[in-house]
């Protein structure tokens, strides 16, 4: 596999490319963080500059401190995105698995019908989404964001996953069946861990839209005891006036649990990659 | 006791058609080889065999009970695979124990059984080793392990030597075969390799096209084929197909084994050496003749021959087959 030359050249200008890329990605991140720590006024007068003793404010997390019920609007938004984050694997594999497993008929329809998803935006379905949502009571709960975004999530998952089952040896599956093991285990026990990679990428593919997303919990949820933290933000960004430092402390504290979760999976992923389970 | 017997079975895949009717009774204690080209249905029927697809029609019974639709585990069998298939999350003795957990068998039977097997196969320093640590030959080992401790009426393998290099097949082959004698089990083997079908088996089953070409002794089907392609698909070299020298009848053929012709200065088979292949032990000679076919003669020991060269060929009535233009055999 590693057909390339290590030359010391090679590296150099492999690690230079790499901290190019990392100080792209992370320069907007940076300038939220010590902004958020900063003044008001010096936010804007030296977007650039790090926070100093005169410029050191810890005012914007004051404000979001006090202001509404923050660590509620935390709380919801991991309980979403955690939440549709299970239930977006777990039926995902399970419909990958049996369109890759099983012969039927009816297939590839099948296939193609739960691929469909990837084409069509949810949020065109926004309207009917609401009605149904009113009808069965679910408008201003936490189930109707878990729901929404599980079926958001569900088509990328079942695709991905799918071709990923189809690469786990049959040899295997069938050694676990003349083993006795059933059809879930051989599932849970046998595919599941080696498709982890997978479920990773389709976990990290899932979770930032699901984290950042501002339009179904202001559709569904606005209410203030389900309300997420993107729309908690909101408050303080106002027609007329905006309150940086808040936005900002709102933000910067916004990206931590995130971090968290990415390094979970990330983990799992590198995991998957070097265990180099079979053959 | 018959350990398996089936009774026109049939399997269909859609509209194509894999097994045509096959009828086939194991004894007890019997080494049956399923030998063929790729393709020729031969692992499809260890499948239908093994529980892992159904058959379209037809009966199959394992040790005098009808399985025909019994799910794999409940058939008293035991299956090892190409790709070894060993599960990649559990250590060696994890793996030989699963399927007997699964049984509900006790803690000391299980251990009991795992010591037999690790014993047997010498794979007692490895039990507490994962699959991904141990080298093609030992997970192999492993796979034929787990195959034992189930103490199954029914051994089956699928292709087990396939993905192991020349010198460690050989050396497993014949692990295999100490295998079959020392349990005394009943086994069935697929392979499409027919140095380990005629080292390995009792018997014989020769498939095409999912059919039954013929079933015998590794000997009876070498000496005394059926047809065309039995003949021609056991031995290596493979069998010479020439116009027949003597009276025969309108568009026979006449099969001669590359070991059964020999020089002979006015022999009625001449032809131009096209290729010399020096063993050691023997000299394969390839030449066309001059009818246009290509022959093969084996010669014991070493011999001088040199490309380019004219030789004449003669054999014994009694070594050649004759055969009808469909291949069936004359006589």
């Amino acid at each position: 596999m590693s057909t390339a030359r290590h030359t010391p050249l090679n590296s150099v200008a492999a690690h230079a490319a790499l901290i190019a890329y990392t100080l792209i990605a992370l320069f907007p991140v940076f300038v939220i963080v010590i902004n958020s720590f900063k003044e008001r006024r010096a936010i804007f007068r030296e977007p650039l500059a790090l926070p100093d003793a005169e410029s050191f404010s810890l005012i914007g997390y004051q404000t979001v401190m006090k202001q509404g019920d923050f660590f509620l609007y935390f709380q919801n938004s991991f309980i979403v995105t955690v939440a549709s984050l299970f239930f977006i694997l777990l039926f995902g594999a399970m419909a990958a698995f049996a369109l890759a497993e099983y012969r039927f008929r009816g297939n590839t329809l099948m296939g193609l019908y739960l691929a469909l998803g990837i084409m069509i935006p949810i949020r065109i379905g926004t309207v009917a989404i609401l009605q149904m949502m009113v009808a069965t009571g679910l408008v201003n709960t936490l189930w109707a964001l878990i729901l929404v975004y599980t079926a958001q999530g569900l088509p990328l998952a079942v695709f991905i996953l799918s071709e990923f089952m189809r690469q786990v040896s049959d040899d295997l599956k069938n050694a676990g069946r003349i083993d006795g093991l059933s059809e879930y285990k051989i599932f849970f026990r046998l595919v599941l861990p080696l498709v982890r990679p997978a479920m990773a990428t389709v976990a990290v593919f899932n979770m930032i839209p699901i984290w950042n997303d501002l339009w179904f919990p202001l559709i569904l949820a606005p209410a203030e005891e389900v309300k997420t933290l993107t729309l908690g933000s909101q408050v303080f960004i106002g027609q007329f006036v905006t309150d940086w430092n808040a936005v900002l402390s709102a933000l910067s504290l916004a990206i931590l649990p995130v971090l968290v979760l990415y390094v979970i999976f990330s983990r799992q992923l590198i995991r998957g990659i070097t265990s180099g389970a079979v053959k | 006791m018959t350990a398996l017997k089936l009774d026109r079975v049939n399997k269909s895949f859609g509209k194509v058609q894999v097994l045509h009717d096959i009828d086939l009774t194991v004894d007890e204690g019997e080494f049956v080889v399923f030998v063929g080209p790729s393709g020729c249905g031969k692992s499809t029927l260890l499948r239908v065999i093994a529980g892992l697809e159904d058959a379209t029609s037809g009966r199959v019974e394992i040790g005098g009970a009808e399985v025909t639709r019994t799910p794999p585990a409940k058939r008293g069998i035991a299956m090892v695979f190409q790709s070894y298939a060993l599960y990649p999350h559990l250590d060696v003795r994890g793996n030989m124990a699963l399927g007997l957990k699964q049984e509900g068998q006790p803690r000391d039977v299980i251990d009991a059984r795992i010591a037999e097997a690790a014993r047997m196969l010498e794979l007692q320093p490895y039990l507490d080793r994962r699959p991904s640590d141990l080298s093609g030959g030992q997970r192999q080992r492993v796979a034929i392990g787990r195959a034992v401790t189930r103490q199954p009426q029914l051994f089956l393998f699928d292709e087990p030597l396939s993905n192991l290099d020349a010198a460690l097949r050989m050396n497993t082959r014949i692990e295999i075969a100490q295998l079959h004698r020392t349990l005394g089990a009943s086994m069935i083997y697929v392979t499409h390799d027919q140095t380990e079908a005629m080292t390995l088996a009792d018997r014989i089953v020769v498939l095409r096209a999912g059919r039954i070409e013929q079933i015998g002794a590794p000997m009876e089907l070498y000496n005394n084929p059926a047809n065309r392609f039995v003949a021609g698909f056991l031995g290596a070299p493979s069998m010479n197909f020439l116009a027949p020298v003597a009276d025969a009848p309108e568009g026979a053929i006449l099969g001669i084994r590359p070991e059964h012709l020999r020089p002979e200065a006015d022999g009625p088979i001449r032809g131009t050496i096209t290729h010399v292949e020096h063993l050691g032990g023997d000299t394969n000679i390839v030449l066309d003749t001059r009818s246009g076919e290509k022959a093969t003669i084996r010669m014991f020991g070493q011999h001088r021959a040199r490309v380019g060269e004219e030789i004449a060929m003669g054999f014994d009535a009694s070594h050649g087959f004759l055969f009808d233009a469909e291949g069936q055999r004359l006589g």
